[in-house]
């Protein structure tokens, strides 16, 4: 079983984001970064996969600047095999990160690719749709649990009040939500193994995403309310 | 003329209420830019109900009936819509940011070549271009984007544009499909629903949530029953803590690992407002708060606040909101 596995490297979830003086992007300084959560599900099915079919690979794979490589070293921790750094300069977004992937990917071999199926910054739930369409291949997006037989994915997507039960033709991109994967914690092990992994580093160069971002703002602070009732 | 085009979702043969809101979106965004409405159905057996969708506002509904659209699929639904878009040379496409639309709408971008942003909560027109507002980093900023070229791509949250009956009445046109599900890579096998077809926390106007503080699985009747008492509008939400304790299914679970909600009214029971929590429901238009500790953060954020036990108070607005309702 062969998987490619795409992940972001995203601010942690209680970092206090301040808005940079140009008003369109978020201050890195002081911002403490991690894996994203969503795609520590998708590693983890890849490993669980992995694990049952007794053989393959997993590759992890992320678009970024040279901090990136930090992120992927966490998925090597975790187990993944080998890793790829696409290294771009500036921050790209959407469906430029979508181009960016299916032209390394189109090259490989591999059974599954997997993506979290959103990055806690910009909650775009969108690479993982957007590359399986650049590459033509089937997918399925906020997959809970998946199984492989015969060269097809059977996969519990969740959508408004239940779950729809997909079947894929493989190679296929699934996007991952929280369900059957509990992530496995990086071992001291793990760690210490990652370090010797092989790490490769591209240079990419990602274009235009088809969308700007004219101006962040914060939003209007909730007033704390008032108390009308003391039980 | 080009126009603005709808995505209407369906479901057993219904519009969903989502798409009445993405029609009226549509509507706003096409009154702003002097344009018409285009809406598209696609299905089996829908062309009865696509005829409301004129109410909310479509000029014209485009109905595409074909035997492999029985259930959702990303690539049919895909290769139509794209077609149809390039075809009609559309200046904006909207998507309900559903389970359904976030699958599809990138996937539609991706083919169009087109920019893409997801859940958005404001649509406005700032010298001729469509500029969109949505929620980033779990509801810690706001952003405005606008696109850069080619017919930009919107997924609209839930509960956002409230449904706006209009007094034209669109015209329904069928659509020619011709696809194969032989060509399908992915095919929906089966729909299973969760219990009893609930109301989605996704979608629903009004949520009562509850935590770590009801005690007990058991305990969570206290928030069904005061879900029920509003009489099959609400839905149950739960943190993360009583998901991750097998109380509650993920389904259920509001907040950064779970759904992001935007309903009129959020009522957290026994939730202390942790940050992840924050970020799924802090674009509710209303939130009441039962905590029995003061100091509780889900107090900073609340409109409404109850310092008490949950297991007293509950029910007695469980009361209350079916004698206000009676
Ligand atoms: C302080 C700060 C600094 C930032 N600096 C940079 C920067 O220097 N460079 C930069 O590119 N971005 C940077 N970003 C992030 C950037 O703003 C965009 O949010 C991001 O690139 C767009 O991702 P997405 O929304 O398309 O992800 P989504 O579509 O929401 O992601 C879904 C899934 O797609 C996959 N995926 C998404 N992005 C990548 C990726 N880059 N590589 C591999 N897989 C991916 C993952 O599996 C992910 O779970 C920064 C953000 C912050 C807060
Ligand atoms: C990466 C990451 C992602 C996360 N994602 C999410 C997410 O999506 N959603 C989410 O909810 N959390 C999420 N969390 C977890 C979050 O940090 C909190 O741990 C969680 O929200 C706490 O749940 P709670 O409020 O039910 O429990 P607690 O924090 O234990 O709060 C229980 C509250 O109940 C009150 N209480 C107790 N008894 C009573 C009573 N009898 N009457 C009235 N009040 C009472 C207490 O005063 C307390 O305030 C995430 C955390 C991380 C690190």
């Amino acid at each position: 079983m062969k998987s490619i596995v795409c992940v972001k490297r995203v601010p942690d979830t209680e970092a206090r984001l301040r808005i940079a003086g140009d008003e369109k992007s978020v201050e890195a300084a002081g911002v403490k970064f991690v894996l994203n959560p969503y795609d520590e599900f998708a590693v983890e099915a890849a490993l669980k996969h992995k694990e049952a079919a007794g053989s393959g690979e997993v590759t992890a794979i992320s678009v970024g600047g040279a901090e990136s490589a930090e992120t992927l070293r966490t998925a090597l921790a975790m187990g993944a095999d080998n890793a790829v750094l696409l290294k771009t300069a500036g921050r790209a977004e959407g469906l430029a990160v979508a181009r960016v992937l299916a032209e390394e990917i189109k090259g490989r071999e591999y059974d599954l690719l997997l993506f979290g199926m959103k990055a806690i910054d910009d909650d775009l739930q969108a690479v993982g749709p957007m590359t399986a369409e650049l590459l033509g291949i089937p997918a399925a997006s906020a997959v809970t649990e998946f199984s492989v037989a015969d060269g097809r994915v059977t996969a519990h997507r969740e959508i408004e009040g239940g779950h729809e039960v997909v079947e894929l033709r493989m190679p296929c991109a699934l996007t991952m939500t929280k369900g059957a994967y509990e992530p496995r914690y990086a071992s001291l092990k793990g760690i210490m193994a990652a370090k010797k992994k092989p790490l490769e580093e591209k240079a990419a160069t990602a274009g235009d995403a088809g969308v700007e971002t004219r101006k962040l703002s914060y939003p209007s602070e909730r007033q704390a309310g008032r108390i009308v009732g003391q039980g | 003329m080009p126009g603005i085009f709808a995505f209407a979702e369906t479901r057993d043969g219904e519009i969903r209420k989502v798409s009445q809101e993405v029609v009226t979106a549509a509507r706003k965004l096409a009154d702003a830019l002097g344009t018409e409405v285009h809406a598209v159905v696609l299905g089996s057996g829908i062309a009865g109900a696509a005829a409301e969708l004129g109410r909310y506002g479509a000029d014209k509904v485009f109905v595409g009936e074909a035997a492999a659209f029985d259930k959702y699929s990303a690539e049919g639904f895909t290769t139509v819509i794209s077609s149809f878009i390039k075809e009609h040379g559309c200046d904006v496409a909207l998507f309900p940011a559903s389970s359904l639309g976030k699958d599809l709408a990138p996937r539609v971008a991706a083919r169009l070549g087109s920019g893409y942003s997801s859940d958005v909560i404001g649509l406005e027109v700032q010298g001729g271009a469509v500029v969109a507002t949505r929620p980033e980093y779990g509801g810690k900023l706001l952003s405005q984007v606008a696109a850069t070229g080619g017919t930009p791509v919107f997924s609209v949250r839930a509960n956002v544009f409230l449904p706006v009956e209009n007094a034209k009445a669109g015209t329904v046109e069928t659509l020619n499909v011709s696809v194969n599900e032989a060509d399908f890579g992915a095919i929906v096998r089966e729909i299973k629903a969760g219990a009893a077809e609930k109301l989605d926390v996704g979608e629903a106007g009004i949520i009562v949530a509850g935590g770590r503080g009801l005690g007990s699985p058991e305990n969570f009747k206290l928030v069904e029953d005061l879900a029920a008492a509003f009489g099959g509008k609400a839905a149950v939400g739960a943190s993360r803590a009583v998901v991750d304790a097998g109380w509650r299914p993920h389904a259920e679970q509001v907040g950064q690992t779970g759904k992001t909600v935007a309903p009129t009214l959020y009522i957290a029971a026994g939730i202390s407002g942790a940050i992840q929590h924050l970020a799924g429901m802090r674009t509710a238009r209303y939130i009441v708060a039962i905590n029995k500790d003061p100091e509780a953060p889900i107090f900073k954020v609340a409109d409404y606040g109850i310092v008490g036990d949950l297991n007293e108070i509950l029910p007695r607005m469980a009361d209350e909101v079916r004698k206000m309702l009676a």
